[in-house]
């Protein structure tokens, strides 16, 4: 599957009544990639994102999940949803349930996954987010930085082809920043193909294998990390990156 | 004393009329609740004729008297041919339906859009989502003024009374225009109305903190 592409987007047109704010954007998202969208607030990213996972429909444009062109009003969204996982800012964990129960949820009702293997890959996946001592805590009870890797497992849970972080730590305390983005390191150590929408520009010059910088509704420039953070060519992503570095 | 003498004389009838309204509240609210989401979700359905409907619905009831309505369901729709009971069952059901439905859709739109959108994200349909994710959170925090709603059903069905049931009111009037002692009569019914309000109040609560637990 090496070089296959993931995600790919052509010409998307996207606006909010008369506020256009995705113009023609193109992106392609190879298999075992992570591509971080950086850019000022207001400047489309979250919303192409969101555009990705279906919880935004297009104006205009093409949108292929994993080689297969989706099309709003013919395909099962909910079945293209199961390959896509999502992770948002403020992290949506849902109150009512502990924290196994919000990550066997979608597995036991969207999958009919047997409620005991959902339990055990559950448990797997908590461990693997170093919060094994967990599992029967309500979501009230835990840091942000829980709450999030909580968020990640249960979007894990559903072992989708893709997974999109919209603004991950952008609602924590600086002091739990650090393990989010540590375990989403170690998920794209372990290849999964990751669309990040982030502040955060240590991580985008780390993690990401391509970065997007977006201005105004258009992708203004991009490139892998290493180029596009230290010699970029266009004036105004020297301007972002000065003004956030 | 004189009134505790009345009270113990009169008990056995009086037990019987808290048992009949109880029924009634009891039966008018469950009806109540089905009706109540019914048109909650027609409100939220974005579905311009059917939050119309709702709309129409809650206008009409809200705007009459409850007694002008069980009347409707008695004396005015005689070709029903109801009993005095489906009668007031009904009227207080559509009556508390309307403040119910409202409840509902407060609850329902105070949950965070977030919520619904981690349910689709994660393959839900719409239909799994408001049932596993969102009613459930909705219904908590729905409790408290849906208790308020059911104590207020409680006090209404005294209206009874005037169709002729003997409910726990009619029992008070009569014992008290056969006696000429309203006053003692009327004492005597408060209390059995601040004791059913007081377990309605307990159970209520009781079902508030079991549900809360997680917060």
């Amino acid at each position: 599957m090496a070089d296959s592409i993931m995600v790919k987007v052509e010409t998307l047109n996207k606006s909010f009544g008369n506020l256009h704010v995705l113009k023609d954007i193109d992106l392609t998202v190879k298999d075992r990639e992570v591509v971080c969208l950086i850019g000022a607030s207001g400047s489309g990213k979250s919303t192409l994102l969101r555009c990705l996972n279906f919880l935004e429909v297009k104006d205009s444009g093409t949108i292929f999940i994993g080689g297969e062109k989706v099309e709003e009003a013919t395909h099962d969204l909910n079945q293209v949803r199961t390959r896509v996982g999502m992770v948002f800012q403020h992290f949506q964990l849902f109150p009512h349930m502990t924290v196994i129960e919000n990550i066997i949820e979608a597995p036991v009702h969207v999958k009919k996954i047997p409620k005991d293997q959902a339990y055990q890959e559950a448990k797997e996946l908590l461990a693997k987010v170093g919060l094994s001592d967990k599992e029967t805590v309500y979501p009230g009870k835990l840091s942000g930085g829980q709450k999030q890797r909580v968020a990640i497992a249960r979007a894990l849970a559903m072992k989708p082809d893709v997974m999109l972080f919209d603004e991950p730590t952008s609602a924590l305390d600086p002091e739990l920043v650090g393990e989010v983005l540590a375990t989403m390191k170690k998920l794209a150590l372990e290849g999964m193909t990751m669309v990040v929408v982030t502040h955060e520009m240590g991580f985008a010059r780390e993690v990401a294998d391509w970065v997007v910088y977006m201005h105004d509704g258009r992708i203004v420039e991009a490139g892998p990390p290493d180029k596009l953070f230290s010699s970029p060519t266009e004036q105004r992503t020297k301007d972002f990156l000065d003004s956030v570095l | 004393m004189e009134w505790l003498n009345k009270f113990i004389d009169s008990y056995p009838v009086f037990l019987k009329g808290m048992l009949l309204t109880f029924e009634l509240t009891a039966v008018a609210i469950f009806i109540g609740i089905f009706i109540g989401l019914f048109f909650a979700f027609l409100k939220i359905s974005k579905i311009k004729i059917l939050e119309w409907i709702a709309d129409l619905y809650i206008f009409l009831i809200r705007g009459t008297p409850l007694i002008v309505q069980i009347f409707v369901f008695y004396y005015g729709l005689t070709s029903l041919n109801i009993s005095q009971f489906s009668a007031v069952v009904l009227g207080l059901a559509f009556h508390n339906g309307a403040y119910i439905a409202e409840i509902f859709r407060g609850a329902i739109q105070s949950i965070d859009r977030g919520q619904m959108e981690a349910g689709r994200s994660l393959g839900m349909n719409l239909k799994l989502t408001y049932r596993r994710i969102i009613l459930p959170q909705a219904l908590r925090r729905a409790m408290a003024p849906l208790g308020n709603q059911f104590i207020i059903a409680l006090k209404d069905s005294s209206l009874a009374a005037f169709i002729g049931m003997y409910e726990l009111f009619n029992v008070a009037t009569t014992y008290g225009s056969n006696s000429f002692d309203y006053m003692t009569y009327l004492l005597i019914v408060a209390v059995y109305y601040l004791i059913l309000v007081f377990i309605f109040s307990i159970l209520l609560r009781y079902v508030e903190n079991r549900m809360a637990i997680s917060d």
